[in-house]
């Protein structure tokens, strides 16, 4: 049973997620919309860390559920094919899709060691996106490079998520509706996460991820068990893709490279691989460092140098690919391990 | 019949610098077990590394393959050094942690390579300047360029150096003694850390001229050239059997000849009007001598991929490898 002290402690959580909107909203609506992006991350980053995190199966090509669901929705509610289906319709299709897509790129890997692993992952994201790129002729497709814009926003009756509304002299514009949903959404991704883990199959997860001819010995079916987890990890990226498409309004093959993986990747990998609380804090820090960094280094080396020296956009990539480096290195198991991987990477350090 | 030709001569070019770059890979995996992840950009900084030297004295009146040649040795040390740190930062110090932990610091440093090249170079492609006639032969209606026909020969006088050194030489029975068993071989005297060292630099040089030909062949550089490039190795090299040398050459080479010929054909293969009619509306389509190529030759990066899957799901273990399984 949780103290009265932990339910007090819960409650103020809550209270500051629900006020933060508002808070933001007067440093600009800008802070509002990277905090929405911020989630997007986290809810990716939750994804990825059931196939990596809980299986121990490196995926690089992760960004291609993210596509496969932002074009899921891309395709259904916008004028490019004239569908306009609702966003609750949408969803669960884009999860579908991209489980299936999961269950494509698992199937023929599985038997395979963990690097491999990594290189097909790595290709099969690329071929995602140049399948997207060139699937506009001879039918028009996913319209190319062009991308496909006038993507439908979020609609529940009357509540139109790219509208203002003023209810009570609170002013709930676009980005704010969005931040509630994707808070709803993020809690319901997090039970279902802590569920996973402490579930038989969760256990099993982490079997193969010790030691897989162990896990196998000890009757695991060890295909199914994994490429049940390319399969979850998949339907949440392809979710996460369906919000970005209709947050965003626009898609196209440009904001679904490679970088993107490995940005996933290195907020999964700085976090702490298989502990969700980790991973979410690993999320919102990689989110949001670039972001200052974009607000001070800029104006920074202006002032100091007259001209941009380094460009924030490859700043950014640096700390993460510094990110995934020094915390190998310096604390394998990550800024805040999961109990038992910790023990597992020190062990095999000393 | 001069387009299969020309698709073969083509596919051969591009086929021995995967070859060269498969190498790269296959060594250091035949070594450790691992693959080096961060090979393709090691490749991509010799190329950018060979070109601004070559540009620098593109002016100087210097001969010109004189001129590529101090590139191409301006390259080479620097991948060496660029293998050697990625070895010392990225792999060493993680030999014993699980085997996710050096792959995922090699992702970092590629991706930290690759960040520093678009710092150095710049976001344009760097262009290969006009210094070398590039004579054109013609072979039975197909054409050759000296380009193509050098890089043919420098492709196969690297592997024939390399296949010498690793089964001729003292040093070579080192690495191939490293690669039968670390252990056994420290107990006959051999230094494994010097062996593993010595298969990323020796990879790296391999890839610093791969890298020079490659961007020679197609006249540009540019700093995400590493990865299709890698990519397309690794392929090879699995293809092949990874941790084999021959292997690695065979793949590259037939690699580089399936993507050729895939490219050259499979706009033809999949035009559905020359299919039997299946729908009346594809009729109308394909009327007045139309088209309807379901995939083009913008396809072309497709095939590797393609290749890959298939080798990994029909012969994991390649063309010329040992059965590649789960490690206990």
């Amino acid at each position: 049973m949780k103290t009265s002290r932990e339910r007090i402690g819960l409650a103020l959580v809550a209270i500051a997620l629900i006020a933060l909107p508002f808070v933001l909203a007067a440093a600009g609506t800008a802070w509002v919309r990277i905090t929405n992006f911020a989630v997007l991350f986290v809810l990716l980053s939750l994804g990825l860390n059931i196939v990596v995190g809980f299986a121990g199966l490196l995926d690089l090509g992760y960004v291609a559920f993210f596509a496969v669901g932002a074009y899921v929705y891309a395709l259904l509610a916008s004028p490019h094919f004239g569908l306009h289906l609702p966003f609750w319709l949408i969803l669960p299709i884009g999860a579908t899709v991209a489980c299936i897509a999961g269950v494509m790129l698992g199937a023929p890997t599985l038997r395979l060691r963990g690097d491999y692993l990594a290189i097909v992952t790595l290709g099969f994201g690329e071929i995602v996106r140049i399948f997207m790129n060139n699937l506009s002729a001879p039918i028009n497709l996913t319209n190319g490079p062009k991308g496909i814009n006038r993507i439908d926003p979020f609609q529940i009756g009357a509540l139109n998520f790219s509208a203002s509304d003023t209810i009570g002299g609170l002013v709930f514009s676009g980005p704010i509706k969005y931040y509630y949903f994707l808070l709803l959404v993020l809690l319901a991704v997090i039970v279902i996460n802590r569920r996973l883990q402490d579930s038989r199959i969760g256990r099993a997860w982490v079997a193969i991820r010790e030691d897989e001819i162990a896990a196998k010995a000890s009757g695991i079916n060890t295909r199914n068990i994994k490429l049940l987890a390319f399969a979850m990890g998949a339907s949440f990226g392809g979710v996460a893709g369906g919000m970005f498409a209709a947050i965003q309004g626009f898609v196209s093959p440009e904001s679904f490279v490679l970088n993107e993986s490995i940005m996933v990747l290195a907020m999964v990998v700085l976090g702490g691989m298989g502990n969700i609380w980790g991973v979410i804090a690993g999320a919102l820090l990689l989110s949001f460092v670039p972001e200052l960094l974009r607000y001070t280094v800029e104006p920074a080396q202006r002032a100091l140098f007259g001209k941009l020296l380094v460009d924030p956009e490859v700043l950014r990539m640096l700390v993460f690919g510094l990110a995934l480096v020094l915390t190998m290195r310096f604390r394998p198991a990550g800024l805040w391990p999961e109990t038992r991987h910790r023990r597992e990477m020190d062990e095999n350090r000393a | 019949m001069e387009i299969l030709l020309q698709q073969i001569i083509n596919g051969l070019t591009t086929g021995s610098v995967y070859a060269v770059v498969a190498l790269g890979y296959t060594m250091v995996y035949g070594v450790i077990q691992l693959i080096n992840f961060a090979h393709g950009e090691v490749v991509m900084i010799g190329a950018m590394v060979a070109f601004s030297v070559i540009t620098a004295l593109a002016g100087s009146g210097l001969p010109p393959l004189l001129i590529v040649l101090a590139g191409v040795l301006a390259a080479i040390p620097s991948c060496m050094l660029m293998g050697y740190l990625l070895e010392r930062v990225a792999y060493r110090p993680l030999r014993h942690a699980p085997r996710l932990a050096p792959l995922i610091t090699a992702i970092g440093m590629s991706i930290i390579l690759q960040h520093l090249a678009l710092l150095a170079w710049g976001r344009n492609p760097l262009a290969f300047p006009q210094i070398i006639d590039n004579r054109v032969f013609s072979v039975g209606g197909a054409a050759i360029s000296t380009v193509q026909i050098a890089i043919i020969l420098l492709s196969l006088v690297m592997m024939a150096g390399l296949s010498g050194f690793v089964y001729r030489t003292r040093f070579g029975i080192a690495i191939r003694a490293t690669a039968e068993n670390v252990h056994v071989a420290g107990l006959m005297g051999v230094n494994a850390n010097r062996v593993i060292a010595a298969t990323f630099v020796i990879g790296a040089a391999l890839g610093a001229v791969a890298g020079v030909m490659y961007g020679s062949y197609y006249g540009i550089a540019h700093y995400t050239m590493g990865f299709n490039l890698g990519l397309k190795a690794f392929s090879a090299a699995v293809l092949g059997g990874i941790g084999n040398i021959a292997g690695a050459m065979l793949g590259g080479i037939l690699l580089g000849l399936v993507e050729a010929l895939g490219t050259g054909y499979v706009g033809e293969l999949t035009d559905l009007c020359d299919w039997p009619p299946a729908h009346d509306w594809l009729t109308a389509q394909c009327a007045d001598g139309g088209n309807f190529v379901l995939f083009g030759s913008n396809y072309q990066d497709v095939f590797a991929f393609l290749m890959l899957i298939l080798v990994l799901v029909f012969r994991p273990s390649g063309l010329l490898g040992e059965r590649v399984s789960e490690r206990a």
